[in-house]
């Protein structure tokens, strides 16, 4: 039979397939890169009101201290830090490092304590708790 | 043997691309941890810091591979979940001219300073 006619085995019930851990570290590589496109124009607008002149850079500081900023921030944070780790994972699994079910498996699970751990500890800065 | 043709061939380079890109960005978020809290404080300083020659140079690289890694990843997504042709053609134009247009804003603010 013809490899492109060939009918593939799929069972795509979403009630009875469960995703693996690595997969949901996956999915949200993708979500996490797709949330920090979708918001580049205020990162790089923050970046502008940041470094233009003294007024502009206090228009910066007031708008990062506005609660719902601070909160969309957060999100970002632990977007980048997420997209970041589970960078290092697929670059690693791409040279052959922790390619094994047991490892990617352990990584999918460290990836996605890592980055929030290190969202907790940036959003505390963030929200000024030290 | 069977042979399947697929594509334009662009998928190497987009892999190696986004691998190259990542890499640049992960080395340029290692080095602004640690120079950004040297900088952060006054706006004098701050700005101080985006200005210098070799911070500027490593900034320029950071947006170029921010955008053309978002490009890969966002061009991805449409085709993965757009099946019409043309909305998923539309919605790759639109994301690479928002993006080129981001990098033309981001790379402006940097070299001005």
């Amino acid at each position: 039979m013809n490899a492109l006619t060939k009918k593939r085995p799929k069972y795509l019930n979403l009630f009875e397939i469960k995703l693996p851990l690595a997969g949901f570290a996956s999915i949200l590589h993708r979500v996490s890169g797709a949330g920090l496109f979708l918001m580049l124009p205020l990162l790089i607008w923050l970046l502008e009101l940041s470094v233009s002149s003294p007024a502009s850079f206090e228009t910066f500081k007031a708008v990062t201290g506005h609660p719902l900023v601070k909160l969309i921030l957060l999100g970002l944070i632990w977007s980048y830090l997420h997209h970041f780790c589970m960078g290092i994972r697929i670059l690693l699994i791409d040279v052959h490092v922790g390619v094994e079910k047991a490892q990617a498996h352990a990584s999918a699970k460290a990836v996605l304590a890592v980055s929030l751990a290190l969202t907790a500890l940036f959003g505390l800065k963030l929200f000024g708790a030290y | 043997m069977n042979r399947i043709v697929v594509g334009a061939h662009y998928g190497l380079q987009d892999w190696l691309a986004q691998r190259v890109t990542a890499v640049v960005m992960a080395l340029y978020t290692l080095f602004m941890l640690v120079a950004v809290p040297l900088g952060a404080g006054s706006y004098e300083s701050w700005r101080g810091l985006m200005a210098h020659g070799l911070v500027r140079f490593a900034t320029f690289l950071f947006i170029v591979s921010l955008c053309y890694h978002a490009w890969i990843g966002v061009r991805d997504i449409w085709m993965d979940y757009i099946k019409p042709t043309t909305v998923r053609l539309i919605m790759h134009v639109l994301t690479l001219l928002v993006l080129i247009g981001y990098a033309g804003w981001a790379i402006q603010i940097i070299w001005r300073l």
